[in-house]
């Protein structure tokens, strides 16, 4: 694989566009039955988007390795679905472990968001995009960061949203899920204001 | 073996447990690949055959899965079924593949195969399995393919790409957009609500 020489602005619009203009949640559509099911309290949401944070930051990268060092040389990759979602699997099942028995605070704080992770389709989807856009070692952790980022982000608006929805008269048949992805159009449609800032 | 449980099973997807709207899982493929019908009906075909197949190895091993490490395995059924997908979308239909794009693997984790296996496949047999998976299959896809008959022929003024709306027509472009889709489904759901006499 080549390698192009990346500058710094490259990196900064990289995570732009991953934040920003190609959020992953509003404008990507990855990781939405996530979205909908922790955004109502703030508290959950907050421990969901450290949780995405630091597994797609880790996992983004090991999925790269897997990729190119072990399924192009062995000419196996119709085989990445399946090898993605392992590495995954046992990635968060590992990271639970260690969780448990290093630290039982943050255990009891992130613990029950971990299985949720394996199933979460913005981890897998931006392993995907890595390997899709062709990207290098370093744009690699760079755009998992930046997309977890700003899965975080939108999380974090979306919450802060909905708890306000206690205070709010909806009709019936509008409840919970209903105006919730009407929210989420509508934060999406203020995303739109920053297309064209990067590609 | 018993013809009334087999509707039974098979009807409920249709209409009572219809996902994504009676359970709320699977919503990432419901925004991003009903653009257009072909898509939306393209989408559900392929999780029609994910879902079946998977619900029936997965009612067929389950005695055989122990159940610390069920989850693993399921996903491990659900993934080869989904290379199976992938593969002959790809060496067969090129341009759905092409549209579809990344959210044919990401059927892996789209937790309708998934969330099947756990609640019905793994207790049940596999006949009714068969029954469970085609009924949510086929519930599935009649969703997608509503929700993109509404977006492709007000947002694009087409069917299945024919001109179908009067030649003066300006088409809404917003509902071909990323946030269209979630303001279409969130009122479909809200109508859905209506219809089926609110919440369950």
């Amino acid at each position: 694989m080549e390698q192009e020489v990346w500058s710094f602005s490259d990196y900064l619009l990289l995570i732009v566009s991953g934040v920003l203009v190609n959020n992953i949640l509003l404008i990507r559509f990855l990781g939405n039955c996530p979205f909908l099911g922790v955004s109502k309290r703030m508290d959950t949401a907050v421990g969901m988007t450290f949780g995405v944070i630091f597994v797609l930051t880790c996992v983004g990268p090991i999925t790269w390795f897997v990729e190119h060092y072990l399924l192009v040389p062995f000419d196996i990759v119709y085989l990445e679905t399946l090898a993605f979602i392992l590495t995954i699997a046992v990635f968060v099942q590992l990271v639970e472990f260690v969780i448990k028995k290093m630290s039982p605070a943050l255990y009891r704080g992130l613990g029950i968001y971990l299985p949720l992770i394996t199933t979460n389709c913005c981890i897998l989807g931006t392993c995907f995009y890595n390997i899709r856009f062709k990207f290098g070692f370093i744009p690699t952790i760079i755009f998992s960061f930046a997309s977890a980022l700003g899965f975080g982000l939108a999380l974090i608006i979306m919450a802060g949203i909905r708890e306000r929805f206690h205070y709010a008269r909806i009709p019936k048949c509008f409840q919970d899920t209903s105006i919730g992805l009407i929210t989420a159009g509508l934060i999406g449609l203020s995303f739109y204001a920053f297309a064209g800032l990067a590609k | 073996m018993d013809g009334g449980r087999f509707i039974k099973e098979f009807t409920k997807g249709l209409w009572s447990d219809i996902p994504p709207f009676r359970f709320v899982l699977g919503l990432c493929p419901t925004l991003a690949c009903t653009t257009t019908v072909r898509d939306g009906f393209g989408m559900g075909m392929c999780l029609t055959f994910v879902l079946v197949c998977s619900n029936i190895l997965i009612s067929l091993l389950r005695k055989v899965i122990p159940d610390q490490v069920r989850i693993a395995c399921f996903i491990v059924v659900v993934a080869t079924f989904v290379i199976i997908v992938e593969l002959t979308t790809q060496a067969f239909f090129y341009p759905l593949y092409m549209a579809l794009g990344i959210f044919i693997p990401l059927i892996v984790v789209n937790c309708i195969p998934l969330g099947r296996a756990e609640a019905f496949a793994k207790k049940n047999p596999v006949f009714y399995s068969l029954a469970d998976g085609l009924g949510m299959g086929i519930g599935y896809t009649m969703s997608l393919t509503s929700l993109a008959i509404f977006r492709e022929i007000f947002g694009k003024g087409t069917f299945l790409y024919h001109h179908i709306m009067w030649s003066g027509f300006e088409p809404f472009s917003f509902l071909q957009k990323p946030p269209g889709a979630f303001v279409c489904l969130g009122l479909m759901l809200g109508l859905m609500n209506l219809i089926g006499g609110g919440k369950k």
